[in-house]
């Protein structure tokens, strides 16, 4: 049994059926790739595993919990992390605070009222963060306002964010999407690294068959709202009906 | 020092002796000279500006960090206020209990229209606080008429309960037998300095508030609540829920405002409806932005720079403005008059919003950044930064 299964998974939008009967196991401690031509249905199924969308029908648990009706912030107390196609991060604070807030969120949880104690001296959370910044290669960068930085390295903030919490799965939604090559090199071979350090569980959404044969270990197809394979990933190269789903699209 | 850093230990020493010495500050002219209406060192605007000062300091929390804009504020100030006469009627006119009681209410007041309004963010949040002040006031001015007194405002009387004073006790807001409105003056070099027993209270608590708000601004609360302005949906997805952080900032600011409506009523024991209309909610958030929103500093002198404008400019009458221009032709001294009675006496308000304006389109960090750009220019190395959280962000 996985540490994140889906089963029978339904959701639709009005009349469009988004997911249908979606079925899928993440085993524990592998990189597993969710592929598929675009509106396929990944990236509502990645929303059904962080409780942005409630599936219609079906079950999504985690390490045996259900996570249908939990709060997001529940769910990441839970140890899911979750990196967006766009980076999401504090803009407005420096690169530093950006990495200790997710550090305070593990240590404290939900909502704590630590009002009379100083950020200056949580010495634990600033060795923390200070540390996750050097695996990143972003230690020069600590003190810079995070907006400012290039886009590339907003998601490498927003991947150790998502690190220093320690997650047991993390959810990349096309984590090289808009990268220029060697910014994807850089991302796979972090990812790599990552993995056989910490052997965090890993769910890739991603377009770019580069990366996604880079690092995978299990890979899922999806077309049209359904899985339509589930395979390693030297079996899914050749399929025909991975072929038919991504020609198909292309011919329309 | 008092678990602050250095930096903020000689931020915070600055703050405090730039508050006892307001007597001599706001108070630059010799009384013989032609300037002395320009002096604002008397006890009721010293007062004011102390208050005022405290009540954005506690609007800047839930503003300048969560991003929050409230325009409901004044209602907590109102609640403070009655909260504070109605001690003075039942207890005792020791300011103590009056003080301490408005800001329990209005922290219960801010807690439920807090968690009501915070179920919407942005324009939404703004007009729900706007509509429960305006409900507030509304309830104060008729319907609640027995606690509130209805337009008349809630006044001491001499026959008022007063259980720990006793029968026929004095009618002054006191601490300790210490009447608020006690002064000592000193007259040196034909200046005239007054020192007011009310104002150095005033301005002892102001600096407890300020001190109170600077550690917030340091704290990882402070921290949590600058990251709820920048990005919620982060918040969320990294394991913190916003709500409780956003709400404990609206209750902190709503009792920084109940603390300033007592501090109000302690200076002049009645309270009326007026202070809760959403006017005055608007008041705080032009001295905020005026200030400089998210800066510790910025918004006492914002609160200072309006009340004292405010009080300068009321005063300048058609009267006042002739003297001014009397060496002028009779047409153009009366054309010069005329013009700028529109912007003084009754018509400071223009003024303001002019002044509002400006500050807005050139200086959207608010005097702050005005202080910090004539820093940058001359390339002085002033060593104390004042802007709390680093930030001069224009106000949303």
């Amino acid at each position: 049994m996985g540490i994140l299964e889906v089963q029978n998974v339904n959701k639709s939008f009005g009349g469009l059926k988004a997911l249908q009967n979606v079925n899928l196991s993440v085993e524990e401690g592998t990189i597993h790739a969710i592929i598929g031509p675009n509106g396929a249905g990944k990236s509502t199924l990645l929303n059904c595993f962080v409780g942005k969308l409630v599936p219609d029908t079906g079950s999504v648990t985690f390490n045996g919990q259900s996570l249908l009706g939990k709060k997001p912030y529940d769910i990441n107390q839970m140890g899911v992390s979750r990196v967006f196609q766009t980076p999401e991060i504090f803009g407005d604070l420096t690169v530093f605070e950006n990495v200790m807030i997710p550090c305070f969120a593990k240590r404290d949880g939900a909502f704590r009222m630590h009002a009379i104690e100083r950020v200056e001296q949580e010495v634990d959370i600033r060795e923390k963060a200070e540390k996750m910044l050097l695996d990143v290669d972003m230690a020069d960068k600590m003190h810079m306002t995070a907006s400012s930085m290039s886009r590339g390295d907003k998601r490498r903030l927003e991947m150790a964010m998502c690190l220093s919490q320690d997650p047991q799965l993390l959810l990349l939604d096309e984590p090289t999407a808009g990268m220029a090559r060697a910014d994807t090199n850089n991302t796979i071979e972090l990812l790599a690294r990552i993995q056989e350090r910490r052997h965090i569980t890993m769910a890739i959404i991603e377009h770019d068959m580069h990366v996604v044969f880079s690092l995978a270990q299990k890979i899922s197809v999806l077309a049209q709202g359904t899985v339509i394979v589930e395979d390693l990933p030297e079996n899914i190269k050749g399929h025909p009906k991975v072929k038919e789903a991504y020609l198909g699209e292309a011919a329309e | 020092m008092l678990g602050l850093n250095n930096k903020d230990t000689k931020f915070l020493i600055i703050v405090i002796l730039l508050t006892l010495s307001t007597p001599f500050v706001m108070q630059p002219f010799s009384e013989s000279s032609a300037m002395a209406q320009f002096n604002g060192g008397y006890p009721d605007l010293m007062q004011r500006v102390a208050i005022f000062g405290i009540f954005a300091i506690g609007f800047n929390i839930l503003f300048g960090l969560t991003g929050y804009l409230s325009f409901g504020h004044a209602a907590f100030l109102g609640v403070g206020s009655y909260s504070a006469v109605w001690m003075f009627k039942l207890l005792s006119m020791n300011i103590i209990p009056g003080i301490i009681l408005a800001v329990i209410m209005s922290g219960l007041f801010a807690l439920m229209i807090g968690y009501i309004s915070l179920r919407r963010s942005g324009i939404y949040f703004s007009i729900l606080t706007l509509a429960f002040a305006q409900m507030s006031y509304n309830l104060a001015y008729s319907v609640l008429t027995p606690i509130t007194n209805g337009e008349t405002g809630l006044q001491i009387r001499p026959n008022d309960l007063r259980i720990l004073d006793g029968e026929g006790s004095s009618t002054y807001t006191n601490l300790f037998g210490l009447q608020m409105s006690s002064s000592a003056k000193w007259e040196v070099w034909g200046h005239l300095f007054t020192f007011n027993v009310g104002f150095y209270v005033c301005a002892f608590i102001a600096i407890c508030s300020f001190y109170l708000s600077l550690r917030i601004f340091r704290s990882p609360f402070g921290l949590m609540l600058r990251a709820v302005k920048s990005n919620q949906n982060r918040m969320s997805y990294t394991g913190l829920n916003p709500r409780p952080y956003t709400l404990a900032a609206f209750v902190i600011s709503g009792m920084y405002a109940g603390l300033a409506g007592g501090l109000l009523a302690s200076m002049d024991p009645l309270a009326g409806a007026e202070r809760m209309q959403w006017t005055v909610g608007g008041e705080v958030v032009v001295m905020t932005i005026l200030g400089g929103a998210g800066t510790l500093l910025g918004p006492v002198l914002g609160a200072g720079a309006i009340k004292y404008l405010e009080n300068i400019f009321s005063k300048i009458n058609e009267n006042v403005l002739h003297g001014w221009f009397d060496f002028l032709p009779d047409g153009l001294e009366n054309l010069l008059v005329w013009v700028f009675a529109r912007f003084t006496g009754d018509g400071w308000h223009l003024t303001l919003g002019l002044l509002f304006m400006m500050v807005v389109i050139f200086l959207p960090g608010g005097l702050m950044e005005g202080a910090e750009r004539i820093r940058n220019r001359f390339g002085s190395k002033g060593d104390i930064d004042e802007t709390g959280a680093s930030t001069t962000k224009p106000a949303e």
